[in-house]
């Protein structure tokens, strides 16, 4: 592989891939992560994906930046897998729009001139894909929502929002994995568990290159779904 | 067992920091100066990445429920054990119903009390660092507050040379912080990095474990670049530059960030800039990436040297 490789400090590189949010970019970043986790380069201690990047962390003990160097070109790029992301299933999101759950549906329908069916009927029509994850434990950012649907931030941010609201952002849509202040226009929530900690073992639901479909349930079905029935 | 008499101005329980788990959007967390926190635990015994107490400008007040060797590195506070002055780096034996004292910080801003043997709080993801920002990690997820109780998970007090197991160099946290230039330098104008690499900038108020925002001449783009990018993957140390006044990227910062990054300070020299405080100094000077590995190089093989004395008992 000979993507232009830059120092981040003396123990992280960054390996430039792509400059743009594209399905295309995202592709490769998901093959040029996977080549990287086989080839297993000693000393490699972390990848990081985003949008256009792969952040390494290695320990410059075993393995100097010019070796890293010399590792990756030695490394031959792999065909990346068609049609975008990884090769997993699409992850089926269950979410509860509207209401208490989605207190800004109303708002989001008037801005695009739709009804609040609508509205919930494009955002859960499409398949999302899972750019990267940051900002918080388990945060993904996606791409892939209906233009049509778009709508501009809160004016002034919620000081909590719920763990699992799913929210519209300009044209990004995004669930948030933990409770936290927020300015997303809140259109539904989902009881699935982004990032949970139980004990000391931890889950996270998505990561980079996933696909993300998203499935209207009733206030009742989200209820059993959080009481685990 | 300890209990927290008062919390001081931000104690909170820090590891080695929370590895592999970036991709997730996990901060890495952490000790801010991870030789200081180093130091405190060689000194305590222990592993020198276990967890310890890191305090910040104001210490905190610690009673011992059982006797337990325990030991202090990183910035002075004025320590003393049940009325008693203790040096800034060294280790000591707390009996039962001993109060640690600490005061403000006199040199620096962050210390470690390290007790030997660890604390006794739950892994999560391989690490007891606190992540303040999803609330998880270290002591019920948050800073220490009065009445806290911690256990501790094998405490040993007996050490090898206990009396005069001090740090025998002297730790300054004076000097120029270097760093490596990149991943985007090359979206800087020359005059702009001569700019950062030339001039003295100030530590505005908004400084905590998130990062460090920096006052001072203003760093220019080339003309064609924006200081927005496609977000990309941010280290400790990392330098962005969103409104041409430098942010230097710390312990608990996200993982992955917009805004244009001219360099990264070496992580020798991440201690300096984690012992500044609001209104301090710091001037910036540029090294390759070769360079700042030999230098690490070095730092470690000090770090080593010490635990082997300390092994074989002949600090003094």
């Amino acid at each position: 592989m000979d993507y232009p490789m830059f120092p981040c400090g003396d123990c992280a590189a960054t390996l430039q891939i792509g400059d743009r949010i594209c399905e295309e970019v995202n592709r490769t970043v998901v093959s040029v992560m996977s080549a990287l986790q086989e080839a297993a380069i000693p000393g490699v201690r972390e990848l990081v994906p985003s949008y256009g990047a792969v952040c390494i962390h290695y320990d410059p003990e075993l393995l100097s930046y010019n070796a890293l160097q010399n590792r990756i070109q030695q490394i031959s790029a792999r065909q990346p897998v068609q049609g975008g992301g990884n090769d997993r299933p699409a992850v089926r999101i269950p979410v509860c729009y509207g209401g208490d759950y989605g207190p800004d549906l109303a708002f989001v329908a008037e801005h695009s001139g739709l009804t609040p069916e609508e509205v919930v009927r494009r955002h859960s029509a499409g398949q999302y894909l899972v750019y990267m994850l940051g900002f918080l434990p388990g945060f993904a950012y996606m791409g892939g929502m209906d233009e049509s649907i778009a709508c501009p931030r809160l004016t002034s941010p919620r000081s909590r929002i719920p763990a699992g609201s799913v929210g519209i952002a300009g044209s990004q849509t995004g669930i948030y994995p933990l409770a936290s202040p927020g300015g997303w226009q809140l259109i539904g929530r989902t009881p699935v568990k982004l990032f949970s900690i139980e004990g000391t073992h931890s889950t996270f639901a998505l990561s980079a290159g996933d696909r993300v479909q998203f499935v209207p349930v009733s206030p009742e079905e989200y209820r059993k779904l959080e009481a685990g029935v | 067992m300890i209990e927290i008499q008062r919390p001081g101005l931000l104690t909170t329980v820090q590891d080695g920091g929370r590895k592999g788990y970036q991709a997730y959007g996990v901060p890495v967390c952490g000790a801010m100066d991870w030789l200081s926190l180093a130091r405190a635990n060689l000194l305590a015994g222990n592993a020198w990445d276990e967890a310890a107490l890191e305090i910040t400008g104001l210490g905190p007040a610690v009673q011992f429920s059982e006797s337990c060797a325990f030991a202090l590195a990183g910035a002075d506070f004025s320590a003393a054990l049940n009325g008693r002055p203790l040096a800034a780096h060294g280790a000591y034996l707390a009996h039962r119903g001993d109060l640690l004292e600490l005061g403000a910080a006199r040199n620096g801003f962050r210390g470690y009390i390290a007790f030997s043997g660890g604390m006794d709080l739950p892994e999560i993801m391989e690490s007891r660092s606190t992540c303040l920002s999803a609330q998880f990690g270290g002591f019920e997820g948050r800073a220490l507050k009065k009445g806290d109780r911690i256990g501790l998970r094998a405490p040993q007090f007996w050490l090898r040379g206990l009396p005069k197991r001090q740090l025998r160099e002297n730790c300054s946290f004076e000097g120029p912080v270097r760093v490596v230039p990149g991943p985007q330098d090359g979206c800087f104008s020359q005059a702009g990095l001569e700019t950062f690499f030339s001039s003295e900038y100030r530590l505005g108020s908004q400084c905590d474990r998130m990062g460090c925002r920096l006052e001072g001449a203003n760093i220019a783009l080339k003309e064609s670049c924006s200081p927005n990018i496609l977000s990309d993957g941010v280290v400790m140390g990392s330098i962005q530059v969103p409104n041409g006044q430098p942010i230097v990227m710390m312990a608990d910062r996200q993982t992955t960030g917009g805004y244009v990054k001219l360099g990264t300070v070496i992580s020798a020299d991440l201690p300096l800039m984690a012992q500044k405080r609001p209104g301090d100094k710091v001037r910036f000077t540029c090294v390759t990436v070769q360079e700042a590995q030999q230098i690490r190089l070095q730092c470690l093989r000090r770090l080593r040297n010490l635990e082997q004395e300390l092994e074989r008992g002949d600090l003094w």
